[in-house]
């Protein structure tokens, strides 16, 4: 165990005045994998968008590590952030892959432009997380010419190269046709195997159970109830998720 | 007479190619003012926006060419900069003021146009404002503007015939002296003939430009 990698304590946040977040606590340590599963609208994307500062908390604290990222209700400066930016990665659920850059250059554009590492290597370290991703000789390939899955690999590649101490994952599956679901939750499925440190907002609840060692049910802004896939999964404790997971299963 | 027209098409040329130097930047930075997140910069450049397409381009030359007199009193042939008459000079300030107004329109749609996941994958890349506006947002606004940045650099070269209202001696002033010189049509359709030509070169490198960058959707 090296510690925790993130801390949000007491965190709130609300969109004009809808309470989206409410008093959200959690730890992730190293190597933790941790899926967090909930209804639409249950604040779990609004959740992972503040833990990557693409959206802000109005209160409460949150730390990377020794950064303090936000402090009872106070932002750390610019510079502090942009060191925290560089502490994580993020893929997102429609891949947001750069559209003019090849899937090469996807991924070599952030270790030069802010790692600032120099040509040969940085190809050296996108043609190899290519390869891993299963995409050797994609390497020209613009993100147009590959499908959803390849698309969504390129993109954990483009994230996984700047080397973040956590990877989160917005329903990085949501887009894709069920068919090449698959591919994506064996490349998660590889990284948890590999000990990375993930956090998956996910709606596969199967996914979920088999991968996580951490579930986190969230409903209306609250974590509503923590732990054990096998527990939170299989035995719900709280009404809420028995009824969420109940609806899941109809489906 | 078709030499003293290629003569004038040579003053035209330089109308249209100055414009074009100044206006396309300059309309990227008003375009920046038209989006600026100060609401007293955002009315200003509205405005601004709002008077240069509202009103003639012909008025806004004379605007240019008379107003130091005018308005400051310093005589006109006190203006002129590197040999060149203030005439032209105003003409060029007059064309690029006015043009600058509609291509910040254009670049405004073109950046707004692009979603939002775009400058959100930036941020968690750790690109820097302007990093990402340089490297990912404007190459693909470059890309969507192409079609109506087209439409006005045609317009641009039909209208630098306006120049004639200042007396400039570019392509029109002199075909309207040589038909009344003359007291023949033939000067206006060879005119006509060159503007074609001017336009059909234009719009073949626009599509040639469009095709270049059609590797990626």
């Amino acid at each position: 165990m090296g510690g925790q990698i993130l801390t949000i304590s007491h965190a709130a946040k609300a969109f004009g005045g809808n309470e989206v977040l409410k008093d959200i606590s959690l730890g992730v340590s190293k190597g933790d994998v941790l899926a967090i599963i909930g209804p639409s609208g249950s604040g779990k994307s609004t959740l992972l968008r503040c833990a990557t500062l693409l959206e802000t908390f109005d209160s409460g604290t949150m730390r990377y590590g020794d950064l303090a990222v936000i402090e009872d209700g106070r932002y750390a400066p610019n510079d502090v952030l942009h060191q925290v930016r560089s502490r994580f990665g993020l893929v997102f659920q429609n891949f947001n892959l750069f559209p003019h850059l090849s899937a090469l250059d996807n991924i070599t554009l952030a270790l030069r432009r802010v790692q600032g590492k120099g040509r040969a290597e940085a190809e050296s370290i996108a043609s190899g997380l290519l390869e891993r991703m299963g995409l050797a000789g994609r390497e020209g390939a613009y993100p147009c010419e590959l499908s959803g899955g390849q698309q969504q690999r390129v993109s954990i590649a483009r994230a996984l190269a700047l080397r973040p101490q956590i990877l989160f994952f917005d329903e990085p599956t949501s887009a894709l046709d069920p068919e090449l679901t698959g591919e994506i939750l064996k490349v998660i499925r590889d990284l948890a195997a590999i000990h990375m440190t993930m956090v998956i907002v996910t709606h596969e609840i199967g996914f979920a159970r088999n991968v996580a060692d951490r579930v986190i049910f969230m409903a209306g802004g609250v974590i509503v109830e923590e732990g054990r896939p096998e527990d939170v999964i299989d035995n719900p404790s709280n009404d809420r998720t028995r009824a969420f997971l109940r609806n899941l299963d109809r489906k | 007479m078709v030499l003293s027209l290629a003569q004038g098409l040579l003053v035209s040329t330089e109308i249209f190619a100055f414009t074009l130097l100044f206006a396309l930047p300059l309309g990227l930075l008003i375009a920046f003012g038209r989006m600026s997140k100060i609401g007293l910069v955002r009315q200003i450049f509205r405005i601004y926006i709002s008077i240069m397409r509202g009103t003639p381009l012909m008025l806004q030359l004379f605007f240019f060419y008379f107003g130091p007199y005018y308005l400051l009193g310093i005589p006109l042939n006190k203006l002129g900069l590197f040999g060149v008459e203030y005439r032209f000079i105003s003409v060029i300030i007059g064309f690029s003021l006015n043009y600058a107004a509609y291509f910040a329109e254009i670049y405004r749609a073109g950046i707004e146009s692009i979603p939002v996941g775009q400058y959100e994958a930036s941020s968690v890349l750790g690109l820097s404002k302007s990093q990402t506006f340089f490297l990912i947002i404007f190459p693909q606004v470059v890309k969507r503007i192409i079609p109506p940045v087209t439409n006005e650099v045609i317009t641009l070269v039909k209208d630098t015939s306006l120049a004639f209202a200042l007396s400039v001696m570019e392509m029109f002033t002199i075909a309207k002296m040589e038909a009344a010189a003359h007291t023949t049509m033939v000067p206006f359709i060879v005119a006509g003939i060159f503007y074609y030509i001017f336009n059909f070169i234009v719009a073949w490198a626009m599509e040639r430009l469009e095709k270049s960058l059609n590797y990626y959707r």
